[in-house]
């Protein structure tokens, strides 16, 4: 049914770090290995090796260049007015998705359990309205399956008894080798990532579009302008006694 | 967005059949609707026909056309779904009324029959509309002239049909060139609202508030240096596709003069001709209406903007 329940018992989400994201493509290549062989596979290539490459993945690195805000790490006093930032862009399993709400055949659904927006595949008619719905882009038509694909927050790994427990998160938030991925609950005020959102300040994308995304992200953090604008060479220390002494002064003459 | 030829020939065709009966149900409730077999009957086939080939059209662009019918499930969130229940209930009064109209010697209520065709069809077009008009991401359909848009155009290419068949089988409808007229007017002007307003506005997001960037300070400017792929992707090829402003605009007037002051110059001059020469004004009136609307409706995807674009270097949208 795609009306969207009321409440969920959890908000299960992603937290990504602007500050630390390098932009590697690592949780990119690790979802698409995952996820073509989990919940919503296979993530269809076409002309994989060819001109007009195309295919489903669930998760795009964009890479940006910010300008104009402290916060963001602009420094007037360094003369730098830019930075560049690495931005991760999957599903953010919003609280009120419209992209669930106008699903005509109820395929598209939200967990009242943990708040997981997932698509039905074989209720699925293919008509691409909830990517039309859908502001950041999230889902990717399959056209050869003729269905709609998205993020699944790896809802095969998380709950996977078969997978060691420390495995047991998203394949993005597994792979990131500089960590500026982490999964929790994001309704629980006490989880880490809630914490980590409170501390660092965690925005939503497009608030002004009303679609609540329970993924959160880090903005990047402010630079320190606390370097001199020059550093001279240290004096050589006075030379010491001894052999070396003796040395340095037969090296003098 | 992608201009889709099923969904453009889908709200075109049905829009018009709806326009059709609803403007003959309407004339049916005024006591204006002249009885005569072989009209009735063109002109409840050629609605249906329009009504059926346009929802046959729109089931083609889906990647499981063999699941159509379950559309039908989510009418209390969807207005996809709306628009499909009450275009198969629309199916029940649309027939009544043919009979109605075509045998009154069946003595089915047909001033009765009209109303109800005449809401349930304008329902039917309200829901197409709603579709558009409930996506936030697109500024260009989630605003308040879309729905007037639907409307009038629906009920003023179904008008021109309707005089265009009457024309041609030598049947007079009193005051039929009039609401022609007055709805081609109409259309025009609703029309150039939304264009007005599509052109002077932009949506709410910008490139700082989808990465989020906004919150962090009122001067962040963002701008795309590097996309995560070489080719283009679905979002991209679905919701990025963009026209150039030049084609935008001499599109516009092709679907002005197509749509609206041709096929208005056409009609109202039937009013000062014997009627035998009507029939040889309405009928190209209606043709090059259609061709007109055609445009309109593929200006009406292609000029659209998508929010997603703002993060492939899109400043507004």
């Amino acid at each position: 049914m795609t009306s969207l329940p009321a409440k969920t018992e959890k908000k299960l989400g992603l937290v990504i770090d602007l500050d630390t994201c390098v932009g590697c493509q690592a949780c990119v290549t690790n979802c698409k290995q995952w996820n073509t062989g989990g919940h919503m596979a296979p993530l269809t290539d076409l002309n994989a090796y060819a001109a007009e490459a195309d295919g489903v993945w669930f998760n795009r690195v964009h890479t940006y260049e910010v300008t104009g805000s402290t916060a963001c790490g602009a420094s007037p006093a360094r003369n730098s007015s830019s930075r560049t930032m690495h931005f991760p862009r999957s599903c953010l399993h919003c609280e009120k998705p419209d992209c669930v709400t106008v699903c005509p055949t109820g395929a598209s659904y939200k967990r009242e359990s943990d708040g997981i927006v997932l698509v039905n595949e074989d209720k699925c008619i293919g008509c691409k309205l909830c990517s039309w719905a859908c502001p950041y882009g999230a889902r990717e038509f399959d056209v050869f399956e003729g269905v709609m694909k998205k993020c699944t927050l790896c809802v095969d790994r998380i709950y996977n008894e078969n997978l060691a427990e420390e495995d047991r998160v998203p394949a993005c938030v597994l792979t990131c080798p500089t960590s500026a991925r982490h999964f929790g609950d994001l309704g629980d005020p006490n989880s880490n990532v809630s914490k980590l959102v409170a501390a660092r300040g965690g925005v939503d994308l497009m608030p002004e579009m009303g679609y609540a995304p329970t993924n959160k992200y880090l903005p990047p953090r402010a630079r320190k302008d606390t370097a001199p604008a020059a550093m001279p060479a240290p004096e050589l220390a006075p030379a010491p006694g001894g052999f070396l002494g003796w040395v340095d002064k037969l090296l003098s003459r | 967005m992608h201009p889709a030829f099923s969904v453009i020939f889908f709200t075109t065709a049905s829009g018009a059949g709806y326009g059709l009966l609803t403007v003959a149900g309407v004339l049916a409730v005024l006591g204006l609707l002249p009885q005569n077999v072989w009209f009735a009957l063109a002109c409840s086939f050629t609605a249906l026909a329009l009504i059926t080939a346009g929802l046959l059209s729109s089931t083609f662009h889906l990647g499981h056309p063999e699941r159509a019918w379950r559309a039908f499930s989510q009418w209390r969130t969807s207005w996809l779904s709306r628009e499909g229940v009450l275009a198969l209930i629309t199916y029940i009064p649309a027939l009544g009324f043919a009979v109605a109209w075509a045998f009154p010697q069946t003595h089915v209520p047909l001033a009765a029959l009209g109303a109800l065709v005449a809401v349930f069809s304008m329902l039917t077009v309200f829901t197409t509309a709603m579709i558009y008009r409930s996506l936030k991401p697109i500024h260009a359909w989630h605003n308040k002239w879309v729905v007037p848009c639907y409307i009038v155009l629906s009920l003023m290419t179904g008008s021109v049909i309707l005089l265009a068949l009457s024309a041609g089988l030598g049947v007079t409808v009193k005051f039929l060139a009039a609401a022609c007229g007055v709805l081609l007017a109409a259309g025009l002007t609703v029309k150039w609202l939304y264009w007005s307003f599509i052109d002077e506005t932009a949506g709410p997001a910008t490139p700082a508030s989808a990465t989020g960037l906004a919150a962090t300070g009122p001067d962040v400017q963002v701008r795309s240096v590097e996309w995560p792929h070489t080719e283009a992707n679905y979002v991209m090829k679905e919701m990025g596709f963009a026209i150039a402003r030049k084609h935008a605009g001499r599109l516009r007037n092709i679907a002005i003069w197509l749509g609206f002051l041709v096929p208005a110059v056409l009609i109202e001059t039937t009013i000062l001709l014997p009627q035998l020469f009507s029939g040889l004004l309405a009928v190209p009136a209606a043709m090059v209406m259609a061709a007109g609307v055609v445009v309109e409706r593929w200006l009406f995807f292609a000029e659209a903007k998508h929010a997603v674009t703002l993060y492939y270097g899109a400043q507004k949208a």
